[in-house]
């Protein structure tokens, strides 16, 4: 025995490991929950479908054409998120701050006309949320998912103030890159709500 | 180990033994403003533990009433307002918050990182969920707690039945630190996932890690819902909407859906971190490596998805239909095949090993022993037509005490015992934990045994009072005196907690010749946690440091 150490063994290399980092993960994390909530609004919006006794149905009150404009503007601005992603990662910052400001003006556009149809539902048609369970759910859904656009809205406008101020760079673009997975999220949410709710539900069953 | 470890520079800045020196104000600036995972967690536990004594103190109160047969010790509606606040306080901020609480001290110590992912969320995590059970307590200043019980069903929840603002409070309250829950399971998420010590793969998580890994994503999906039930329920009572009005098509059966899909796999995220906890233990008193660590972490897989799918075993008798209930019963029976697997792993891992009986062991004991008479009248009560005959009496309200302070309340003392010396620096008195320990279990076994007599003799929950010819009498007694019995055994832990705080026996870093990361650095650990990050090459990385020339990696 001349040194103990000398018939140690020794450990396998160690392998590095690929994976998200943790801030990704968190914005994963988030949006699994995200998931969950929205899924429990749409299952109760569906239960309650065609169970009202007073009107208006959603046959009567829901108008389609001003809902597909919103519609296209949600999903196109998916679109332009998606093409300032690959800007920022080709180092072109002023073609990000350009498509990401395009895709704020996208959001609020939906927001607008959000509210131009909620304002028709509720002077025209007297839906509100306290008139029958259509409102009660139509209003619980499709609001919560409005709030989420405008955090989604408010979000962005801080990242634009980032890439403004030039701290959005190539390097350094990972508030960007989870901002425009929550809007994605926000995006197929809405899509799925638009199924439901304008496609399927307004025959009064799915 | 010497009396005194070095004192780091850095160390007075955060640790309450030295910070005194800086006075009051300078200490509770300290920890209210602290984003460290350790003071988070003890927050976390301490808030805990004052809650637990609130609870405690409406538990005797509801037994003092339950005594006699036809005392007035409460009235009628008081005795409604102390089962609710009992209960939502027992689970939402007693049971949750002191596993979030012992994970976030020691999840980041166990995989050799230096924080939480996220710290300053994990603080915000920690406040709102304090705030949203002190909102819940504020209702008593609006003339009477909420009366509605801790599942709230529907329509007791409406304006129309519920018509002061207490259900308003509990609510909100029940909302709002539901999204310190939510932040707390992301945080360990992102933590486990992407902060693990170089070479600790995720087959190399120390097992309590690994059941902190899925609670986190069963909080993930089952606290929204929740979330989302008691915005319906605000909106029923602020708005006028119409979710669970009945009277305008509402459904309270929707609610019973909604708060179960909550409320099932809630038991499981009071119960996955124990099992962690029994993992840690049970091994490092056996001297023994955990048996079948792969089918463990399995398991805990399995009871996490199998346990999503079970919820409506609470409401056999709403009169779903025999198809649901059929499904629902066999789901229910399914899960007890991963816990089964967990409890012969446990009982092997013992086996042939040479079992220390220190406090933790004992508890730990305790908890094998108790949790698994828990299970048994789980599977009783999953059988539908034994349902029918038990639901809501006190049959049930024994079997969910006995898994809840049996298996979750067991399974922590075992792991306060356990890591107190790691938190503080100093050892908890064996013989006051003797003490205890023996007035918990015949306490605790003298109130819950005779409750199932009880519920089998016809007694249903929630009932204020009874008649004398029922025969009810002598089960509420013996129950009454078990509750008598345990309370002291509380008193001794708090007790023992200042008392060792104060002048135990200092621990050293490695008090029980333990394998994971944690006990690698001081007790308390510094703020920074490791002075450099460990490399890790197997699940025990301190044996391999301990026995260079055997080291576990060769085996794995």
């Amino acid at each position: 025995m001349t040194t103990a150490t000398h018939t140690f063994p020794s450990p396998p290399p160690l392998v590095a490991e690929q994976g998200l980092c943790a801030a990704q993960w968190g914005m994963v994390a988030f949006l699994v929950s995200e998931v969950a909530f929205f899924s429990t609004l749409i299952v109760t919006y569906v239960t309650f479908l065609g169970q009202d006794t007073v009107g208006p149905t959603p046959a009567e009150a829901l108008s389609l054409p001003l809902v597909i404009g919103t519609t296209i503007c949600l999903v196109s601005s998916s679109v332009l998120i998606h093409g300032a992603q690959l800007a920022i990662e080709h180092g072109r910052q002023r073609l990000f701050s350009f498509l990401w400001a395009g895709t704020i003006a996208l959001g609020i556009a939906f927001l607008v006309g959000t509210a131009v149809e909620w304002r028709e539902l509720i002077v025209d048609h007297q839906l509100t949320i306290g008139r029958n369970l259509f409102g009660t759910t139509y209003y619980t859904l499709v609001g919560f998912h409005g709030l989420h656009v405008t955090g989604g809205v408010i979000a962005m406008t801080v990242v634009l103030g980032l890439a403004l101020s030039r701290n959005v760079t190539r390097d350094n673009c990972i508030s960007a890159q989870l901002v425009a997975w929550y809007w994605h999220f926000v995006d197929v949410v809405w899509i799925v709500v638009f199924l439901v709710v304008y496609v399927g539900g307004r025959g009064g069953g799915l | 180990m010497s009396l005194a470890p070095p004192a780091h520079p850095f160390e007075n800045a955060t640790h309450d033994g030295s910070g005194r020196r800086f006075g009051l104000t300078a200490m509770l600036h300290t920890w209210t403003t602290s984003v460290d995972h350790k003071q988070i967690g003890i927050l976390y536990i301490l808030m805990s533990l004052v809650f637990l004594v609130i609870g405690g103190i409406e538990a005797l109160l509801m037994r003092w009433q339950l005594f006699f047969p036809r005392a007035e010790v409460l009235a009628p509606n008081t005795f409604n307002q102390l089962f609710t606040m009992h209960g939502t306080t027992m689970i939402f901020f007693v049971g949750m918050p002191i596993l979030i609480g012992l994970g976030n001290y020691l999840v980041p110590l166990m995989i050799g990182a230096r924080d939480m992912a996220f710290p300053r969320l994990n603080a915000f995590g920690f406040w709102i969920t304090l705030f949203g059970g002190l909102l819940v307590y504020f209702s008593f200043a609006t003339g009477g707690a909420p009366a509605i019980g801790w599942f709230a069903y529907a329509p007791l929840t409406e304006q129309t039945f519920a018509r002061g603002p207490a259900t308003d409070f509990w609510a909100l309250g029940l909302l709002i630190s539901g999204i310190g829950t939510i932040a707390a399971a992301v945080n360990f998420v992102a933590t486990i996932l992407a902060m693990r010590a170089p070479g600790m793969t995720m087959r190399k998580l120390p097992f309590f890690v690994w059941t902190m890994l899925w609670t986190a994503v069963q909080m993930l999906f089952a606290l929204p819902p929740l979330t989302a039930a008691l915005v319906m329920i605000l909106f029923d009572r602020q708005l006028g909407a119409h979710f669970f009005d009945v009277q305008n098509g509402g459904s309270a059966y929707l609610w019973q859906h909604l708060f179960w899909f909550f409320g099932h796999p809630e038991v499981y995220i009071l119960i996955l971190p124990v099992f962690g906890m029994i993992s840690e233990v049970i091994p490092v008193f056996s001297r023994k490596v955990l048996f079948g660590y792969e089918f463990m972490a399995a398991a805990t897989v399995a009871i996490v998805f199998i346990s999503m799918g079970v919820w409506a075993h609470h409401m056999f008798c709403v009169g779903m239909s025999r198809t649901l209930d059929l499904v629902f019963a066999a789901a229910s029976l399914l899960v007890s095949i991963p816990t089964g697997i967990k409890f012969f792993n446990w009982l092997a891992t013992m086996f042939g090993g040479r079992i220390r009986f220190a406090s933790p062991m004992l508890f730990a004991c305790g908890f094998l022993s108790m949790f698994v008479i828990g299970g048994l009248t789980g599977i009783m009560l999953a059988s539908v037509p034994l349902d029918f005959q038990l639901s809501d009496s006190y049959f049930v309200v024994g079997h969910f005490h006995w898994v809840l302070i049996g298996g979750t309340l067991f399974g922590t003392f075992a792991g306060i015992y356990y890591w107190y010396p790691k938190m503080t620096g100093r050892m908890l008195s064996e013989r006051l934990a003797r003490w205890q320990f023996w007035l918990l279990y015949i306490g605790f076994i003298l109130t819950f045994g005779p409750m199932h007599v009880s519920g089998m003799l016809g007694m249903p929950r929630r009932i204020y009072t009874y008649d004398p010819d029922r025969g009810w009498a002598l089960w509420n007694q013996l129950t009454t005196l078990g509750a008598l019995i345990q309370t002291p055994s509380y008193a001794i832990f708090v007790y023992n907690l200042v008392a060792s705080w104060r002048n135990g026996t200092p621990a050293g870093d490695d008090p029980w010749d333990a394998w994971t990361l944690e006990w690698t650095t001081t007790s308390p650990p510094p703020s920074y946690n490791f002075e450099e990050l460990p490399v890790v090459h197997s699940r025990r990385p301190l044996w391999d440091a301990k026995h260079p020339e055997d080291p576990d990696w060769q085996y794995e």
